[in-house]
């Protein structure tokens, strides 16, 4: 299992109105870092599929959901939480860094 | 590696066994090195590294068109030149580790390297190709802003200042090209310098002053980062001769002020100048650990160029393998040494 896509036109149901929370991987084409990020964010995804939504936004074709929630830099993970952001991590990071990061939303 | 046990246990894992050159960077020190160490049958595993020493494939990811790399004469993408280079590496029979190594015991041998995950990876001669980060201003705002305004890699972040006002710190070749990359995107840069001149190549600066939208502030260093609702609203600057200060207002921040070299693995082992990079006995790419060898960024911090630190990357491997072999003039050193070479 891998992060699923998402754009500005299922954003809202698919982060804002999900169960669970959700983690974005805001991300583009043209990002070196963002391409070391990727594989980790999509090992989440399989790994805490129980506990955590895992999502990604090419900012490149969606740029209204990038500029609303100001978006500078990427790689930059959100988690949403009931509908808004609870959590943001900017910059490339390991997967063990990342875990720690997330540990309030995964076990 | 001759002995049927050795080969049965390589299957198995190949990083069981102990190996003859294990290179940690990837960038073209690395990977020239790993190319030249397969094709001198070294079976050369390369470290990758992931994050903590920078991107994986190193600075030249983080770039755009690379226009002095030679053979390429309408010029290369950055991560593309790597691509290149590591599936050349590959060719000839590396083994690739996609992580960062955490600790590194060089002064025994063999040579004990251990992983992020916890592998344990055992070498004879070890390359470190581990390259350098970009430096930080270390100065109040940077950390609260970084990500939301403040960032170290304009071809990844200039997307989101368009048509806004960035700042690029720096007076060299890499300040320039940010300047004049950012151009595409924002409506104006100005170059941040604390000098009176810039450090950067004629040919880089001339096309930074031919830029319009790019203005310059020199004699001026950034004393702190201001922000506003969480984003960088404006960045205080010192007049380096009067003291004066002030506020530009600006919505981002690029930093292109040099290099930190990555030797953090090695610290009080491998002998560094007094800027921290490490120290080779020229012109061989020999450290003060037999077995150990230096290319690239690492150890150098006059040239810094893409080629440069290919060129030594193929010296590290031509070092190691005349070590490996017990050539003249290279000692081979560890209790284990002279058996083990013997077998290569």
């Amino acid at each position: 299992m891998t992060a699923t896509p998402v754009t500005d036109g299922d954003w809202t149901s698919e982060v804002l109105e999900s169960d669970k929370p959700v983690l974005v991987d805001f991300w583009a084409e043209w990002c070196g870092p963002c391409k070391m990020v990727s594989p980790i964010v999509d090992e989440i995804a399989g790994e805490k599929a129980d506990e955590l939504k895992v999502v990604k936004l090419n900012v490149d074709e969606n740029p209204n959901t990038a500029r609303e929630y100001g978006i500078m830099s990427i790689p930059t993970l959100l988690v949403f939480k009931g509908g808004a952001p609870a959590k943001r991590i900017v910059g490339a990071k390991g997967k063990a860094a990342l875990l720690a990061d997330l540990d309030e939303f995964v076990s | 590696m001759s002995t049927n046990e050795a080969t049965e246990t390589e299957a198995a894992d190949p990083l069981a066994a102990i190996r003859d050159v294990v290179i940690i960077g990837s960038g073209p020190a690395g990977l020239t090195a790993a190319v030249y160490a397969a094709r001198a049958n070294l079976e050369p595993v390369v470290v990758e590294g992931v994050i903590e020493g920078g991107p994986t494939g190193g600075q030249l990811t983080l770039t755009t068109d690379v226009e002095n790399y030679p053979g390429f004469s309408q010029g290369i993408m950055g991560p593309e030149l790597i691509l290149e280079m590591r599936g050349q590496a590959e060719r000839f029979g590396t083994t690739f580790v996609t992580e960062d190594v955490v600790e590194a015991e060089v002064e025994q041998q063999p040579i004990r390297l251990t992983t992020a995950s916890g592998k344990v990876i055992r070498t004879r001669a070890l390359i470190v190709a581990t390259g350098a980060k970009p430096r930080r201003l270390e100065v109040p705002g940077e950390d609260e802003l970084w990500g939301a305004g403040v960032s170290a890699c304009a071809t990844c972040d200039g997307f989101f200042f368009r048509d806004k006002h960035v700042v690029v710190v720096g007076g060299g070749d890499s300040a320039m090209e940010e300047a004049t990359f950012l151009t595409k995107f924002a409506s104006k840069v100005t170059v941040v310098h604390r000098r009176e001149e810039l450090r950067a190549s004629v040919i880089m600066q001339e096309r930074a002053f031919k830029n319009d939208k790019i203005e310059f502030a020199f004699n001026a260093a950034v004393d702190e980062i201001l922000g506003e609702g969480g984003l960088l609203s404006a960045v205080r600057l010192r007049d380096t001769v009067t003291d004066e200060v002030r506020d530009l207002p600006a919505d981002g921040l690029f930093l292109a002020i040099g290099h930190i070299p990555n030797t953090w693995l090695f610290e009080d082992v491998l002998d560094t100048d007094d800027e921290g990079y490490l120290i080779v006995d020229e012109p061989t790419t020999t450290t003060n650990v037999p077995g150990v060898f230096a290319a690239g960024d690492v150890m150098d911090h006059t040239y810094r160029q893409a080629v440069t630190a290919a060129g030594t990357g193929c010296k590290a491997a031509i070092d190691a393998e005349r070590w490996l072999a017990g050539a003249p003039g290279i000692p081979a050193s560890g209790p284990d040494a002279e058996p083990e070479t013997a077998d290569v």
